[in-house]
């Protein structure tokens, strides 16, 4: 039913991801292991076309993205990685003619289902964040599941129910947890680093959070280097001289 | 965005096929029984055809067509889904007046059922204005005329449709019918060109550094994939913008030298009136495809904002 759940009970769990874009390396570890699972569980297959061709084409839930910002002496490169935010009034669910795309009502998790989605794409017009992409293979809409075989997989190891992507990231830049819970790990990175929505004026509320670049150190207050140029005009001794002789005579 | 032709087509269909219907209603509910059997199954036929042909055709694109009628169960939230049950709720009010008023039934039937096949026709137009005026990452729209301009851009080409068809039955001369059309015709180039020129003076209100939460002047050095995705090639049309000046001229034109002929055809009467009513038609249906395609085609959406694009 693309009615939402009401999810502004009391402990309503609120299942997402905490992307910190301070360590996030871009080294696409997070995407690759998306594809990797996604592709052989839940509306499977994540279809490739020309995957070896000159123009490749295909369906992936996660998509890292390289942007700058501020400028001169301030001007940062970073990684951004881009996935579903499971929204809290997600209007791609609202949007759905055939109660295909859903949300959980006991986890908030928002999700297509293959067998009822007609293809008509509608669900990813109604995405300001780009997270649906579709299947032309498949007919159908295809996005992050945010692991929902996984999370709650009984045959899998304990540590290892968490999103494929938060398993993989090598700098520990993805968490996953219980956002609608104050007191969970997720929730008090989100408070103590400032975590921040994508396009909050949009209202649709993600479930996501991202935490922002931590401020570029005062050069003024870190250690002082010696500047390169003074290095070899110190003591006059025998051995400086020869070796700046040697220097003047090589350059 | 990208301008499907299959929504095309589905889009202009059926907006001229329910303009048709809710002028053909009208007139029944105001003149009782057609004129003639043969001109009102002409009139039937043609619009219950234009809004079937274009009621398939919205299923070629879909990527599981046997599944449409899955479509028809979330009326509560989707104004898509909103838009297949009146399209197909519409067929009883339209078939049952179609029959009494070809047929030449009650009066007062033909009143009533042409009264609620004008009112369904124009729901079922609505609603397929709202798919797109209720998404809020599309602002252009999200307008307040995007709704008006497929209620009289169905209306106009509906009007042509009916002045057609009356001319080629030998009454090119009712002056009610020559005005209306001629009225709605101008109407329809009046309204396009004042939502383009509002969406021309937008603002942009979303930037790049929205999107991406960095605040301030964000620029993309990397994107994450070598070639175009789905969300690049569906939401990141941009051939139209080259064309858009001109392409939109041929809208006006197309509308402004069907309304020269309708009213030539009106002043001229005779033999030569059916054939240039029937130019008419083509020419503002050449003008309605043109306009839903630079409504597609010049749509940008809030996505872009990841893609580059600085501000929406």
């Amino acid at each position: 039913m693309t009615i939402l759940p009401d999810t502004t009970r009391p402990g309503q769990k609120k299942l997402g991801l905490v992307i910190d874009l301070d360590t996030c390396v871009g080294c696409q570890a997070c995407a690759v292991s998306c594809k990797e699972w996604n592709t052989q569980g839940y509306s499977a297959p994540l279809t490739d076309l020309e995957p070896y061709g000159p123009d490749p084409a295909g369906v992936w839930l996660n998509r890292i993205h390289g942007y700058e910002s501020g400028e001169g002496d301030n001007a940062r490169g970073l990684h951004f990685p881009r996935s579903c935010l499971h929204c809290e009034t997600p209007a791609c669910v609202t949007v759905c003619p055939t109660g295909a795309s859903y949300k959980r009502e006991e986890d908030g998790i928002v999700l297509v289902n293959p067998d009822t989605c007609i293809g008509c794409k509608l669900c990813s017009w109604a995405c300001p964040y780009g997270a649906r992409e579709y299947d032309q293979d498949d007919g159908v809409m295809k996005k992050c599941t945010l692991c929902v075989d996984r999370i709650y997989n009984e045959n899998l190891e304990p540590e290892d129910r968490q999103p494929a992507c938060v398993k993989a990231c090598p700098t520990g830049a993805r968490h996953f947890g219980d956002l609608g819970d104050e007191t969970s790990d997720v929730s008090k990175l989100v408070k103590s680093r400032g975590g921040f929505d994508l396009l909050p004026q949009m209202d649709y509320k993600p479930v996501n959070k991202y935490l922002p670049p931590r401020a570029r150190r005062d050069a003024s207050n870190g250690v002082k280097a010696t500047p390169l140029e003074t290095v070899g005009k110190g003591d006059g001794s025998l051995a400086e001289r020869v070796f700046s002789w040697i220097d003047g005579v090589l350059s | 965005m990208h301008p499907a032709y299959s929504v095309i087509l589905f889009t202009t269909a059926s907006g001229a096929g329910y303009g048709l219907l809710a002028l053909l209603g009208l007139t029944g509910a105001s003149h009782g029984a057609a004129s003639s059997f043969w001109y009102g199954a002409a009139c039937m036929l043609v619009a219950l055809g234009l809004i079937t042909v274009g009621l398939l055709s919205s299923t070629f694109h879909l990527g599981h067509p046997e599944r449409a009628w899955r479509a028809f169960s979330q009326w509560r939230s989707s104004w898509l889904s909103r838009e297949g049950v009146l399209a197909v709720a519409t067929y009883i009010p339209a078939c049952a007046f179609g029959l009494l008023w070809v047929f030449g039934g009650n009066e007062i039937a033909i009143a009533i059922t042409g009264w609620i096949t004008a009112i369904l026709a124009m729901l079922t137009v609505m609603c397929t204005a709202m798919i797109y005026a209720s998404l809020a990452t599309i602002r252009a729209w999200k307008h307040w005329m995007v709704v008006p301009v497929y209620v009289i851009f169905a209306l106009a080409t509906g009007a042509v449709l009916l002045f057609a068809l009356t001319a080629i039955f030998g009454r090119s001369g009712i002056p009610a019918l020559g005005v209306i059309t001629m009225i709605a015709l101008a109407l329809a180039a009046a309204a396009k060109f004042a939502y383009w020129s509002s969406i021309d003076n937008m603002k942009p209100v979303y930037t790049m550094g929205d999107a991406t939460g960095l605040g301030g002047d964000v620029r993309q050095w990397e994107l994450p994939h070598t070639s175009e995705n789905y969300i690049q090639s569906e939401m990141g049309y941009k051939v139209a913008r080259k064309h858009g000046a001109r392409l939109r001229m041929i809208v006006a034109v197309c509308l402004i030298a069907a309304l020269v002929l309708v009213w030539i055809a009106f002043s001229l009467g005779g033999e030569a009136a059916p054939v240039f009513a029937v130019l008419a038609v083509v020419l503002a249906g050449a003008g309605a495809v043109v306009e839903r395609w630079l409504f597609f085609a010049q749509a940008r959406h809030v996505v872009q904002l990841f893609y580059g694009e600085s501000a929406v």
